[in-house]
């Protein structure tokens, strides 16, 4: 990042402006998530008087889906399971990760060897492949699909951490610390961890986009959440016929999931200044 | 010397892997009670007869030496019998493999052109409103899932234009024929494929072109397109080679939605279709094909950097 100080500074407001709207977004999304089924002109499960696939209108502003139901509506009560449940998947992923990553970082040996190995193994199995797996053997379940979700991006985050680790671990800092004579643990958290967060945490919006990817994509295959209820990625499924009619049912969901994925991956962008290399 | 026992050492770590990446595919799908009796015979049959059919399938032995059976069966091309329609997997395989190939064979030969030519032109004018254009355009293109592309696809060109199919079956028995049945889910999978492989290329390419023999050449004065082209271009292959066998992996993803969206009857849909009827033979199957192939081309990406990247050589 040594081109930071060489940008000049309208640039970087610019730049800043970008990130403002980026944190705006990622709340208005959170709230999205949390407040959605209060926002709902109707219930998931209403079925309004205007017909099957209605195109949008005043009273139902993304039309109506293959049964008749408000697509709004819709929509905001799915939001809880493609934000909600793709994001404690991205927090049990990145929790194991970095616990193991650390862990293979300070204790190094045989422990960084099977775990590496392991890691190795996991990323060689394509994510939807090893989703449908899963699924083949599980069934479809909330639990299944979180946890499934969540080991699937473990090795990810866990090579990420590990590699973050071994860096801050070779430096003086640490060294010191280790010097003065702390234990491992007081090391890993006070001296170790603080200096992770930041390229943690856009890691972490990278993988929550991949697991939102995935799992609207399970259940656009009808894997993944079960009716009645519906996340986008059912939602594409379930109103797929309306296709013929280019009905708005169809094409809002995988829009809004659309939305939700580009607007992170900007946001990452600008964050972890990769754009801005690359561009320069 | 150095290099080749680098790269036996890569295959057979490569090979260990997908060992390891069998047990986790046979454990998963081994893991719950209830076994495929219970999916032929229904749960009401007698205990005779399940006791029979289990001696048939071998569901007797214990799981290790099932394991050991399954994986030889495997191996020498003979991975078991379809629960279902009690066909061997490996006949319900073969036609639809062919079919997953050919699309993405195409695929390949859209998007590997294609994102060579946007990552070398967009480092030849780095900074440009097109560079910057096609860079934002690029990393939401990624981020965007397919079955958007697809539909925006269908409604598009087969439902409002009346161009092209809705469906696509792998006959290519003319040209005309063959664009009308491959256009949609090729253009769908090649979309992301393509941003993200521009991407690294282009960031290929700048890596080279920091270095202080293109300094020099800049210098005397070489233009930037000849620069790219002559000077960086060479020593970017092994980089470049890497992105484009990684990205290619990303496509078998991206395959199991296409294929479903349009009726594809490839390989993916076979295994979405055995994951609803729970065809264990067959979903296993599937998975460690796709399994391999994925680690065949990021073992591809690998030995590519291997060969290109002199510091490697001695370490």
């Amino acid at each position: 990042m040594s081109d930071t100080a060489a940008i000049s500074s309208p640039r970087r407001r610019r730049l800043s402006a970008a990130r403002q709207a980026g944190i705006a977004l990622v709340v208005a999304w959170a709230a999205l998530a949390a407040f959605g089924p209060y926002l709902a002109p109707y219930r998931a499960g209403d079925v309004v008087n205007v017909g099957v696939f209605a195109p949008m209108s005043a009273a139902h502003p993304f039309g109506t889906d293959y049964l008749g139901r408000d697509m709004l509506s819709r929509l905001l009560y799915g939001a809880r399971y493609t934000v909600g449940v793709a994001m404690v998947a991205t927090v049990l992923a990145c929790m194991g990760g970095i616990a193991l990553g650390i862990l293979s970082a300070v204790r190094k040996g045989w422990t960084d060897s099977v775990l590496g190995r392991a890691a190795d193994a996991l990323i060689s199995i394509p994510h939807l492949m090893f989703a449908l797996v899963v699924v083949a053997a599980f069934g479809t379940s909330l639990p299944v699909l979180i946890l499934m979700a969540a080991i699937s991006y473990v090795p990810g985050s866990y090579r990420f951490a590990r590699a973050l680790a071994l860096d801050i671990n070779a430096m003086d800092f640490v060294e010191v610390a280790r010097a003065r004579g702390e234990k491992t643990a007081y090391v890993v958290w006070e001296e170790i961890l603080p200096n992770m967060i930041v390229p943690l945490l856009t890691d972490f919006g990278l993988r929550f986009v991949f697991v939102v990817l995935l799992l609207s994509g399970l259940s656009f295959l009808g894997l993944g959440i079960q009716p009645p209820n519906a996340d986008w990625g059912a939602l594409v499924r379930e109103n797929i016929t309306g296709i013929y009619e280019a009905a708005p049912a169809v094409l809002v969901p995988a829009i809004a999931i659309a939305m939700l994925t580009i607007s992170i991956t900007l946001l990452i962008d600008g964050f972890s200044g990769r754009s801005r290399t690359m561009v320069r | 010397m150095l290099m080749l026992g680098l790269i036996a050492r890569r295959v057979l770590g490569g090979l260990l892997t997908l060992l390891i990446v069998s047990v986790i595919v046979f454990a998963g799908t081994n893991i719950l009670p209830g076994d495929a009796t219970e999916a032929i015979l229904g749960q009401s049959t007698s205990p005779e007869a399940v006791a029979g059919l289990r001696k048939a399938l071998g569901l007797d032995l214990p799981a290790h030496e099932r394991y050991l059976r399954w994986l030889a069966g495997l191996l020498s091309g003979d991975p078991g019998v379809s629960l279902i329609n009690r066909l061997p997997v490996a006949q319900l395989i073969g036609p639809r493999l062919a079919n997953s190939l050919l699309l993405t064979a195409l695929t390949a030969a859209v998007a590997v052109p294609l994102a060579l030519l946007i990552g070398i032109t967009t480092a030849i004018w780095r900074g440009s409103l097109y560079d910057r254009v096609a860079n934002v355009t690029a990393v939401s293109l990624v981020a965007v899932p397919e079955f958007l592309l697809a539909t925006v696809g269908v409604i598009l060109f087969a439902v409002q234009l009346r161009w092209v199919s809705a469906m696509a079956t792998p006959s290519v028995g003319s040209f005309t024929q063959a664009l009308q049945n491959f256009t949609l889910p090729v253009l769908t999978l090649s979309f992301a494929v393509t941003a993200q492989m521009a991407r690294m290329t282009r960031a290929a390419l700048l890596g080279v072109l920091d270095s202080s023999y293109i300094e020099m050449a800049r210098l005397k004065g070489v233009r930037p397109a000849r620069l790219v082209l002559h000077h960086a271009l060479r020593n970017a292959a092994g980089p470049i080679a890497n992105a484009v066998a990684l990205n290619l992996s990303s496509l078998l993803g991206g395959v199991i939605i296409v294929e479903v969206i349009f009726s594809y009857p490839g390989l993916a849909k076979l295994a979405v279709d055995a994951v609803e009827t729970r065809d264990m033979p067959l979903v296993q199957a599937c998975a460690m094909i796709f399994c391999a192939t994925f680690m065949l081309l990021v073992l591809v990406a690998d030995i590519c950097s291997i060969l290109s990247n002199p510091r490697l050589r001695t370490r």
